[in-house]
């Protein structure tokens, strides 16, 4: 549905217009130069800091300096640039590229099976306490989360577990957003009576989601997956709060404290890195959401059916 | 498939019953996990607000004296002034610019459609790190694309880190990487509106004004609320993009730049656990009841 842009699918609302419209095919609304340049400026604004991202990746720090911001250098340094990333302080960014993927891999994908688990209970069973539950967690989306960062902080210092790596994945395992999405599609998406069928036939209730459900809630999954993957990979307050030594910063403060060694007395200005390593750090990313926008596109509609 | 009819009443109780722990056992994980790092924390930093440290006799019971302290701190207020006055002027900016280019894009005029609607997105997989240090060294005069247009261009741009500036440039960043995510919330809510609704509207000579006034604001209504909440709540959570812009421009970003940029200065710098509790516990609070209003604000007019 995504990927079409104009649905045939959509139902007439009533007799009378359907009998005005089955006659025709529905006609393409004509293509306007005025509305595209005009949206195009918002389009090259989104843009133009990227491709400057992309430009700057291929200059030296000289280069950096002396040419124009969205044109290319007289040297094309990014091979250079990719390799002095990787190995400036010891290899430290593909350290911190691998804190960001467990970080990732467990925060995230553990709070895709919490929401999702959680969100089919909400949508698909009766239980004693679903109201509160529901109360509690809906409010909970309207609580700042870094409100609750640093009385997190003192907790967890409390409990022994700050500066190790569960302090920054235990508070990422949440997503009261993730949960609610989960439970509207989960709602839409699996019919009662298969559920039923499943359960005469003496399927475990846990069996009948692993076999059944689960593929049917494939797109709301995915988009769930890649907005708390972002969450995650994106995440600079708790890290910068919880952890002190860098073996366990992710990219974004890694990146972060590259950038502040220019100004603090006798550190080393590697602008370069700061550039060619933010590059590296959106890529995949960026990757993740165009290679999957069938589906977040698509989750992102059942989401908002029942907003 | 067939449907089975459950016939025996008392068999479908005990089934209900059983299924109620099934329920529990769904979403028991989740919430095990949120009490520990959702509820947990609340009333620990309600706990933390009610106390003080004393150099001189340990920790004490002060009831709300730390809310007293709050309400008449000059730097809590400028904090919370500043993040009001961006939320006035940022929010509806953005959301303004998100849904006209929803609106394009749903039109089905643009050529391009789909380049359009990933191509706005895409800074929403950008982490706020990056973004504003992208932007950190666009806005640069020396050696930045402001320093480099002045020379090329032979301009004086003023310098957008100055402290006069500083929140607009803020607010650029934010609107920069947030436009796109509420384009697609929009753009999402528009296309489950029935085309035929348009069509009966354009039968009947409606102009294009007319049937977005008309048919598909009132039908996005609700996404509109959300949409403002969730940038109600991100504008009075303000942090990575001062902190991070505050090494590029210590002059024009104070400790109490905003509410959490204050409570964090506090707590880490300061060590006043205590108080930074008490400010987090009224940003919530806040935040909150804004959201709350906006709610009821926009919903009103709802059958």
């Amino acid at each position: 549905m995504a990927t079409t842009a104009e649905p045939a699918t959509a139902r007439p609302a009533t007799a009378r217009s359907a009998t005005v419209e089955r006659r025709r095919p529905r006609r393409r609304p004509a293509r306007s130069l005025t509305l595209t340049v005009s949206t195009g400026i918002v389009l090259v604004y989104s843009l133009f800091p990227l491709v400057w991202l992309v430009i700057s990746a291929t200059k030296s720090q000289e280069g950096l300096f002396t040419s124009f911001g969205l044109w290319f250098a007289s040297d094309f340094a990014l091979w250079d640039n990719i390799a002095q990333t990787v190995t400036y302080r010891d290899g430290i960014f593909l350290r911190w590229f691998a804190n960001t993927l467990g970080y990732v891999l467990v925060g995230a994908g553990g709070a895709t099976l919490l929401a999702t688990l959680g969100g089919y209970g909400l949508a698909k069973f009766d239980f004693v306490g679903k109201r509160a539950v529901f109360a509690v967690v809906i409010g909970a989306i309207a609580v700042p989360g870094t409100a609750l960062a640093v009385p997190t902080f003192l907790m967890f210092s409390r409990l022994g577990i700050t500066d190790t790596p569960w302090s920054v994945i235990v508070p990422s395992l949440v997503t009261p957003f993730g949960l609610y999405l989960m439970w509207t599609f989960a709602a839409e998406a699996i019919p009662d009576e298969l559920l039923e069928a499943a359960r005469v036939d003496g399927a475990g209730e846990f069996r009948t989601f692993f076999q059944l459900c689960l593929p049917l809630l494939a797109p709301g999954i995915v988009t769930v997956l890649l907005f708390s993957m972002v969450a995650t990979w994106n995440n600079y307050f708790l890290p910068l709060i919880m952890l002190r030594n860098p073996d366990w910063y992710p990219l974004t403060l890694g990146l972060q404290t590259w950038n502040k060694q220019a100004s603090t007395a006798g550190g080393e200005a590697v602008f370069h890195l700061v550039v060619t390593g933010s590059l590296l750090t959106i890529l995949p990313l960026l990757a993740a959401f165009l290679l999957l926008q069938r589906y977040w596109q698509s989750g992102l509609a059942a989401g908002s059916v029942k907003q | 498939m067939t449907v089975p009819q459950v016939t025996a009443r008392g068999a479908a109780a005990a089934r209900r019953r059983r299924r109620g722990l099934a329920g529990w056992q769904f979403v028991g994980p989740f919430m095990a996990v949120f009490a520990l790092v959702f509820l947990a924390p609340i009333g620990y930093s309600i706990y933390l607000s009610l106390y003080r440290q004393r150099l001189i006799g340990g920790t004490s019971f002060v009831g709300l004296e730390n809310y007293q302290r709050a309400l008449t701190d000059p730097q809590f207020w400028s904090a919370l002034g500043r993040v009001s006055l961006f939320l006035a002027v940022q929010v509806p900016i953005m959301l303004f610019l998100a849904l006209l280019v929803a609106l394009a894009v749903d039109s089905g005029r643009l050529h391009g459609m789909r380049f359009f609607r990933v191509g706005v997105f895409l800074p929403y997989a950008v982490p706020a790190v990056v973004a504003t240090l992208m932007w950190g060294f666009l806005y640069g005069t020396q050696f930045g694309l402001v320093g480099s247009l002045n020379d090329a261009l032979g301009l004086t741009l003023p310098s957008p880190l100055t402290p006069e500036l500083i929140l607009l440039s803020i607010g650029n960043i934010v609107t920069w990487e947030f436009v796109g995510y509420n384009m697609v919330i929009f753009y999402s809510a528009l296309r489950v509106v029935p085309t035929s609704l348009y069509e009966a509207a354009a039968i009947d000579g409606a102009g294009q004004f007319r049937i977005i006034r008309a048919i598909k604001l009132p039908a996005i209504r609700g996404a509109l609320v959300v949409a403002t909440i969730f940038s109600v709540i991100g504008s009075f959570q303000l942090f990575n993009e001062p902190a991070i812009l505050k090494d590029l421009a210590p002059n024009a970003i104070t400790t109490y730049f905003t509410p959490n940029l204050y409570a964090y200065s506090l707590s880490f710098s300061g060590q006043q656990f205590n108080y930074a509790a008490t400010v987090a516990v009224l940003m919530g609070l806040i935040t909150m009841a804004i959201a709350y209003l906006v709610q009821l604000r926009g919903m009103r007019r709802e059958p």
